[in-house]
């Protein structure tokens, strides 16, 4: 009796803390969060490009999380991605003007939704849609860009060093 | 002479395929008893003991070094590249998807595969499972089951035990040692690894699971009913698990990536 009591504490424990660890990686490891999917309200936007943005992704005002990407689908009717937005419930004043761009968290991290606040006295409710949007930044046109503008300066400057030697 | 060789052949791939069907066929019996014996659960308690709450010590020992290692390395290898607060990153998912169910299989193999195989070896050599045919209790039911569901049972929790230990241990490198910052080391691995990675990692090592405890209860309770035929059992058993853990998951990781 003594020894199958024993064992039931044994596996007992063990189960409790295989759950436990399972739970521990769930919840603290992943970005996942349970239960907090059904409150605040929801606002869309609009983007030309969103790059890398995936559903789950941060919604940040000033480096506060202040809500997640929800949903990012293709809108035909513009032909640009639509990106719906929830906010957590206590962040319930942001003005009707602010501004929405795709960010990104340092130079290799995830990318994230940043809300500059506007100056409206107006704020946004459920279902509002953020009118000024800035797309994220995609690196191979920036390097391009770059590679561009600097081959415009060299040609000139070639060109006079030429032109002198004679 | 010729003939001869080719008869040889073809008797040893004839056998090959005969231990393949004989593997497979006990698999299906296994599988088909199983609702059944979950309902028989203080037999299964007892054996998730076995497998389960006796290995965890090496279980968790393995994980921190393991942990701490990748800590090291982790961090060596990132430096050179500037990014050494990915290490979370690296650790975690390292850990989850790798590291944790293989080492743990591996382990598992060797510490509760081989008791449980030279447990039913010897059974089977003192005749305790002729005697049971006798008093017309099904063997399969009665003592293969209850160890087999122990394993399936153990082998996720203690591969969930070792990457939490192992993160610790990386953590513990990582940011103690080496002095990555803690809040970067958590919230890159936070907002880089995703529920399905977990899940990847839990599924893969239910697989590592069932594969071990079904080739250790294979081997011990079709062992040779000799103090050598139960050795070779165990052997036989550690070396056909580790291949086919390393084999499965190069299949699991080829379909789930």
């Amino acid at each position: 009796m003594r020894q199958t009591r024993a064992i039931e504490l044994g596996t007992g424990l063990f189960v409790l803390l295989g759950f436990a660890a399972l739970f521990f990686l769930v919840t603290q490891i992943t970005n996942r969060e349970f239960g907090l999917g059904e409150g605040g309200y929801r606002l869309t936007a609009t983007f030309e490009q969103v790059g890398g943005l995936k559903p789950g992704a941060p919604v940040s005002m000033s480096g506060v999380t202040i809500g997640r990407v929800e949903s990012i689908a293709y809108d035909f009717s513009e032909y640009r991605a639509r990106v719906e937005l929830r906010i957590e419930p206590q962040y319930d004043k942001i003005p009707d003007d602010s501004d929405a761009s795709v960010l990104t968290a340092g130079l290799l991290g995830g990318q994230y939704v940043g809300v500059g606040p506007g100056s409206s006295e107006t704020f946004f409710k459920d279902g509002d849609r953020i009118q000024f949007t800035q797309s994220a930044i995609v690196l191979e046109n920036l390097i391009s860009k770059f590679l561009f503008s600097k081959a415009a300066e060299q040609q000139p400057a070639d060109g006079a060093a030429q032109g002198s030697k004679p | 002479m010729v003939a001869a060789i080719f008869r040889e052949l073809g008797d040893s791939v004839q056998e090959a395929l005969r231990a393949l069907g004989r593997y497979a066929l006990f698999a299906a019996r296994v599988a088909g008893e199983t609702p059944r014996s979950l309902l028989r659960f203080r037999l299964v308690v007892e054996q998730v003991y076995n497998a389960g709450a006796l290995s965890l010590v090496i279980i968790m020992l393995s994980g921190l070094f393991v942990g701490m290692v990748l800590g090291l390395q982790g961090f060596d290898l990132l430096q050179r590249f500037g990014s050494e607060e990915s290490l979370g990153t690296a650790a975690a998912l390292g850990l989850l998807k790798e590291l944790g169910p293989v080492i743990t299989a591996l382990l598992f193999a060797g510490r509760a595969g081989t008791a449980l195989a030279s447990e039913l070896g010897l059974m089977r050599a003192t005749d305790q499972i002729a005697a049971m045919e006798m008093m017309a209790v099904d063997p399969v039911r009665r003592v293969v089951m209850p160890r087999f569901l122990g394993g399936v049972i153990a082998m996720p929790l203690l591969a969930a035990i070792f990457s939490m230990i192992g993160l610790y241990g990386a953590q513990l490198v990582g940011v103690k040692l080496m002095g990555v910052d803690q809040g970067q080391f958590w919230s890159q691995m936070r907002a880089a690894v995703e529920f399905e990675d977990v899940m990847e990692g839990a599924l893969k090592s239910f697989a590592f699971g069932a594969a071990c405890s079904l080739v250790a209860v294979y081997e011990g309770y079709h062992s040779v009913p000799t103090a050598e035929g139960v050795g070779r059992a165990t052997t036989r058993t550690v070396v056909i698990s580790s291949v086919s853990v390393l084999l499965l998951d190069y299949i699991l990781t080829a379909v789930m990536l």
